[in-house]
């Protein structure tokens, strides 16, 4: 038995490439009952998400099941591009194996892609299009993922402003449930910002703005408390994270209104993100015991070295998954009947890494 | 030959140590098992060596400089394994280790290990002294690692420079609670060893009294000051219990002296 898999990612194609082969949540039963009828395919799984849409099978003749497979795609969303790969034994088996543990994620090491794949599987077992050798192949690959994550620092360190945010109040306060956090300047980094310290359980957010009424909305959308600008100062000693991205010209946050609050609560950090340019907040404040500054240049190197370190562990990760690849390829070869097929070279490419 | 199990738990807490270093460079470390398995097996070796020499003396094995090292690096341990689960500070261990590691290779290369008068009738109320006396060393030692552990991932926060230690580290706000409370659980054991000394009843030299209330006054300070901040309170738990030990052998150097002197 081989295994193929068609399909099409991020990496070679456009969204409105990939949505005309996307196969939403209310039509996968239909579709892999389809594809499991198909003459030739004896076990089928399709995983699609916003960033990829494959297609795996299990098929005796693996070039006859790709084939298979092309024209049934073309069938259901028009002709097949030039982007898509078509892949056979070691190279779909690695290809799977590196999609699970986020080396061809957009974001190198994001852990979502795993639960995604998971629920494809599930989603086909549960229709009995799955038997002996894709249970076999998504079993190890879900275990090769959970090797490669705990033995490696693939999803270690943030990789954007906001994980990088939102990382760094957690390593400064622990568990931000009990954390409250004031946003100065109602503007679109200052919300995303916001959302990403609420989605981690902040309790409560201040809004304040020069403009009350966007403080207001912005403080709905948040489901936060609006406070008029000039009050915004008197509210200090309340909180724990303040972010700031007002459009003023000059620095708004001084030492000078810091230090009485920190001296007050000396028990007690405060966390401020400076995301204005020109910035909003003095150097100084850094100086400050208990005050953690960051703004946008530091919190953009954070992140970047965050990618760096992921980039570096791609090469580790890559020699644990070769490993599992002989191992099932190896488990695979041992059950066939005659000798190895191999795809003609000219329909068989390989996704670009 | 007694200290072969005392040989065996330093060996088991440079490995610790080693491993822990090694980890880190690569950049894998995770705090969990390996080291957890290691340093509870040098704790298993020390307590066989504690019990051994306790047998030997009849006596709780604090009768010299080289027993009381010893002890203290067993409380260490034994604090570590209760607290640093607790506070989920798993990373302790590797800065426990280091510090385990170093005090007991001092002990052993050291000479005191002088042997002591067999007492065939120990004092109870002298031996919970000397025990709850070096246990409190122990919850102090701890805090001065968490103090060490605050210093260093405040400074990373501080200057943005962030290692890979950076992100298995606990959060400060964690580690200033836990020195907070190790100063506290200290001097509570501590207090509880003052009380049991002065319910030994038989006259105590000037030296051990005034080394015993003096240190007990300087931790009452520390955490009487916590309007200090958390930095300020982990430089000083630190200091302290550095102060610790030449203060310790400075004791135990005067109190032979007067003994020998003694006619």
């Amino acid at each position: 038995m081989n295994v193929i898999c068609l399909g099409i990612s991020h990496r070679q194609a456009a969204v409105d490439v990939r949505e005309r082969f996307a196969v939403p949540d209310a039509t996968l039963n239909t579709v892999i009952g389809e594809m499991s009828a198909l003459p030739g395919i004896a076990e089928s799984v399709i995983v699609s998400t916003c960033n990829r849409v494959e297609f795996y099978a299990a098929s005796e003749n693996a070039s006859a099941g790709l084939n298979t497979l092309q024209r049934f795609l073309e069938q259901r969303s028009g002709p097949v591009t030039p982007e898509f790969y078509l892949l056979d034994g070691q190279r779909a088996i690695n290809h799977l194996f590196r999609v699970v543990s986020g080396l061809e994620s957009m974001v190198i090491g994001e852990t979502e892609i795993l639960g995604q794949v998971k629920k494809s599987y599930a989603a086909a077992a549960e229709a009995k299009a799955t038997a002996r050798h894709l249970n076999k192949l998504f079993q190890r690959a879900f275990n090769v993922a959970k090797e490669v994550r705990t033995k490696t620092s693939i999803t270690r360190g943030p990789v954007s402003v906001g994980s990088a945010t939102v990382d760094l109040a957690e390593r400064i306060f622990g568990s931000l449930s009990s954390c409250e956090a004031m946003v100065l300047g109602a503007g679109e980094t200052s919300e995303l910002t916001a959302k990403a310290l609420l989605s981690r359980g902040v309790k409560s957010i201040f809004v304040s703005n020069r403009s009350y009424d966007r403080a207001a909305a912005l403080a709905a959308d948040l489901k936060g408390e609006a406070i008029p600008f000039e009050e915004w100062d008197q509210r200090l000693h309340e909180i724990d994270i303040l972010i700031s991205s007002t459009a003023a010209p000059h620095a708004i946050v001084t030492r000078e209104n810091l230090a009485p609050v920190m001296h007050q609560r000396p028990q007690r950090p405060l966390f401020v993100i400076d995301l204005a340019v020109p910035r909003d907040v003095e150097a100084e404040v850094n100086d400050l015991e208990g005050v953690y500054l960051y703004d946008i240049d530091s919190l953009k190197a954070i992140a970047q070295q965050g990618i760096d370190v992921r980039r570096k562990e791609v090469v580790l990760c890559e020699q644990f998954i070769e490993r599992h690849v002989c191992e099932f390829h190896a488990w695979l070869e041992a059950g066939r009947v005659g000798p190895p097929q191999a795809l003609p070279e000219n329909i068989c490419t390989r996704p670009q890494s | 030959m007694d200290r072969l199990p005392l040989v065996i738990s330093t060996f088991c807490f440079l490995v610790a140590f080693a491993y822990t270093v090694f980890a880190l460079r690569k950049g894998y470390y995770r705090p969990g098992r390996r080291s957890l398995v290691l340093i509870g097996t040098g704790f298993i070796f020390q307590t066989i060596f504690l019990h051994h020499r306790g047998e030997q003396i009849g006596h709780c094995p604090l009768t010299n400089l080289f027993e009381v090292l010893i002890f203290l690096c067993w409380s260490i341990n034994l604090l570590y394994l209760v607290v640093g689960h607790t506070y989920r500070l798993s990373l302790l261990g590797a800065f426990t280790a280091p510090l385990v590691f170093v005090i007991q290779v001092v002990a052993l290369i050291t000479p005191f290990d002088t042997p002591a008068q067999i007492v065939t009738h120990p004092n109870p109320w002298a031996e919970l002294h000397a025990a709850l006396s070096v246990i409190a060393y122990g919850a102090f030692a701890m805090a001065g690692v968490a103090g060490v552990m605050y210093l260093v991932q405040e400074r990373q926060l501080k200057t943005h420079h962030l290692h890979s230690l950076f992100f298995l580290m606990p959060p400060i706000t964690t580690l200033a609670i836990a020195n907070n409370r190790l100063l506290w659980a200290g001097f509570g054991i501590l207090t509880a060893g003052l009380f049991a000394g002065i319910m030994v009843g038989a006259p105590v030299g000037w030296i051990k009294m005034g080394w015993g209330i003096g240190m007990w006054l300087v931790y009452l300070a520390i955490i009487c000051a916590r309007r200090l901040g958390p930095r300020r309170i982990a430089l000083l738990s630190l200091g302290a219990f550095l102060l610790t030990f030449p203060i310790l052998w400075g004791v135990h150097f005067f109190v032979e002296k007067a003994r020998i002197l003694a006619p």
